[in-house]
């Protein structure tokens, strides 16, 4: 036998730096344009759009839509479309509002800011969000329907039911312990936010390991050894990296003075603490970490590809399509439920234009993000960076000074060039478009 | 007598007012090649979706190993150990070889998640056997030759132990070598004892991979014959006019001759 032991000889070519590597040049694209356009931003606004202050801020804007846009992936991966996501994500963030200011604390009698009140909310509307997104996908794989018409529809009706609900009032303040996901009213701290970095660091060491030794395992070939502490080092930069940045946003002194009187302490002189890890972010990496792991290691991701590829091979291998849409619909309604914690938290009440137009900044998320609309295709992380980038885009622009109605004008047109730029990289590759 | 592996009886299928399958009647034994003939639209394809689960049936029976059996889907049929090679549908294009040799039945580790590395070191093994040109196993299937296609679907098959296969115009797509292979592979399997139903309007080659012949007309079975019994002749005769040879079994699609 010519074949020698993987473990030493792992490559049968002499590769380059890059090749070894074996990147995802679509993701190295979209990372560089981001970093492009920060620059860009950083440039124009004289330093102030890459301080730590509104790198925070982007993060936490992000969060909402960047949740949404990681369901989308599935929806739009099996040839469907979801229209109704903002108006889904206001009925939640409706039901959940009226659960924490009339339901708990009158018809419960537990009284305002009661600790179970937080929990009964999120439980009721991610409850709601999963029926209502289970019903969609009743309508579209057993009835028929087309994905556009039924979210077409429901995007009408679910915007209409949170006005009903609320009798188009804008309802607050909400919850003090529903608020923690919000953003800047709830982060990790300085301390914890580091403890997240080290565990994330220890996570992509132990993933980059495990499927190395499962690939020596099955004697099939490995990258060399640098390269995979080189993609280590690189998480690691990035984990420590967006953490660093995070905490480098100091809570201003009056606030923190507030906080130490509430507590009833005086604050230690010339302290100095910072934000770091948004509770609404972690949340967003903790949906993107789960949704990869179905997508790429569970059955129920796998049918989704596959049907996405060819509807009639995935029937025809055995796989229930129909449920498979009920279960995709069903989880893109959960997502958007979350979605309305974060989003309603962040404003601290529930308005009546909640979630206004995030169905098109979800879709368009995930269509930058990689996410073919012919199905099959499209990633998790993709979708989470389309979205930063349309929320960098926006908020650059509004720094800069640039007018609302070109900012839409600009976004629109980066839309449809992103989507062109990706159909010239998948005939270079030769990927099916 | 031994107990037929197949037995389809009486089977009926219509799409509006028209009879795709018409009362129609084959068996199946082990071991054995029987071809299903006729035109396009004959109903030869209808009638094998019937047993592979994949269109439900009107009327009629199957009997599997003499019990009769209840194929309403797909996941009937492979529970039943049969196995389909379709023409054009059977892979998705944009999952690699074995996402597709283990779709809808995948391979997990003990927790649950399906095994990746398990299932390509299985389908790796499989190929040496079935398939030893056979490198890519990371592109996605669309980017793979007609033949490098159909042997992942055939490898399909073999690896779950089907005892049942129904083959749809197998060759259809391939090139003069990669005919030879499916023809060989079928001889293997048929030496273990695996009944073949092989869809095909090839008459040279069905006269040469096949024990029996069921030529179908306008959703009709006109008879069934032992190829070496007739002429090329004769199996044309009963595909375009639906005339029976004199020692052919007619069935109710014959052409009654005075």
């Amino acid at each position: 036998m010519t074949e020698t032991s993987p473990a030493t000889s792992p490559q049968a070519k002499p590769r380059s730096f890059f090749a070894a590597l074996e990147f995802d040049t679509r993701l190295i694209g979209m990372i560089g344009a981001f970093v492009v356009i920060c620059l860009i931003f950083n440039l124009l606004t004289d330093g102030r759009f890459m301080t730590p202050r509104n790198i925070f801020n982007l993060t936490i804007q992000t969060a909402s839509v960047a949740i949404m846009a990681t369901g989308m992936v599935f929806v739009i991966v099996t040839r469907h479309i979801d229209l109704s996501v903002g108006s889904l994500l206001a009925t939640c963030s409706a039901i959940m509002a009226m659960m924490q200011t009339v339901v708990t604390p009158e018809w419960l009698g537990l009284g305002l800011n009661h600790p179970l009140t937080m929990p009964i909310a999120i439980l009721v509307g991610m409850l709601a969000g999963l029926v209502i997104g289970a019903f969609h996908g009743w309508l579209i794989g057993y009835l028929s329907i087309p994905a556009f018409i039924v979210t077409l529809g429901g995007f009408l009706v679910w915007r209409n039911v949170a006005w009903h609900l609320t009798d188009g009032q804008t309802i607050g303040p909400l919850d003090e312990n529903f608020q923690l996901f919000g953003g800047i009213n709830g982060t990790l701290g300085e301390t914890w936010s580091w403890v997240v970095a080290a565990l994330a660091v220890l996570g992509a060491f132990y993933a980059i390991f495990q499927s190395r030794r499962n690939r020596v395992l099955h004697e099939f070939p490995v990258k060399p050894l640098w390269a995979e502490f080189f993609m280590g080092a690189i998480a690691t930069a990035a984990i420590v990296g967006l953490v660093a940045v995070l905490n480098a946003y100091e809570i201003p002194t009056a606030r923190l003075v507030r906080i130490f009187e509430a507590r009833g302490e005086t604050m230690p002189e010339g302290l100095v603490l910072g934000y770091g890890l948004p509770i609404s972010v972690l949340l967003l990496i903790l949906i993107a970490f789960i949704m990869t792991i179905v997508a790429r290691r569970t059955r129920l991701g796998r049918y989704i590809f596959a049907t996405g590829g060819n509807p009639e091979a995935a029937e025809l291998a055995g796989i229930n399509t129909r449920l498979l849409t009920v279960k995709i619909f069903a989880i893109m309604g959960v997502l958007c439920a979350i979605s309305a914690v974060v989003a309603s938290s962040r404003q601290t009440f529930h308005s009546n234009d909640i979630g206004t137009l995030d169905e098109l900044r979800v879709i368009a998320a995930a269509v930058i993000g990689g996410t073919a609309l012919s199905g099959g295709m499209g990633t998790i992380y993709g979708a989470i960076l389309g979205a930063l980038i349309m929320q960098s885009l926006q908020s650059g622009m509004a720094m800069v000074g640039v007018d609302a109605p070109y900012q839409n004008m600009v976004v629109g047109t980066v839309l449809v060039l992103a989507v062109f730029i990706d159909i010239l990289y998948r005939r270079r590759t030769g990927d099916k478009t | 007598m031994t107990t037929p592996l197949v037995e389809m009886r009486d089977m009926q299928k219509s799409f509006g007012g028209i009879k795709a399958v018409d009362h129609v009647t084959i068996d199946l034994y082990p071991g054995e090649v029987v071809g299903v003939l006729g035109h396009n639209g004959a109903g030869k394809s209808v009638l094998m979706k019937m047993l592979s689960g994949a269109l439900p049936r009107d009327g009629g029976e199957i009997f599997i190993n003499g019990q009769k059996a209840t194929i309403n889907n797909p996941r009937d049929a492979r529970n039943l150990q049969i196995e389909t090679i379709y023409q054009y549908l059977a892979l998705a294009d944009n999952l690699d070889a074995a996402s597709n040799l283990f779709l809808g039945r995948e391979l997990t580790t003990p927790l649950g998640f399906v095994d990746d590395a398990l299932m390509e070191a299985e389908t790796r093994k499989i190929m040496k056997r079935l398939n030893p040109n056979f490198r890519r196993f990371h592109t996605p299937v669309s980017g793979l030759s007609g033949g490098q296609r159909q042997s992942v679907a055939i490898a399909r098959a073999v690896y779950f132990n089907a005892k049942i296969l129904i083959m749809d115009e197998p060759t259809a797509a391939l090139g003069v070598q990669e005919t030879r292979m499916v023809a060989e592979l079928i001889d293997q399997l048929k030496s273990e004892g695996i009944g073949i139903l092989l869809i095909d309007h090839d008459i040279h080659q069905v006269k040469m991979l096949c024990d029996r012949a069921n030529v179908m007309k306008n959703g009709q079975l006109v008879g069934t014959v032992k190829v070496d019994e007739v002429s090329e002749d004769d199996l044309l005769g009963m595909i375009i006019a639906g005339k029976c040879p004199p020692n052919a079994t007619p069935g109710p699609g014959a052409v009654q001759t005075a």
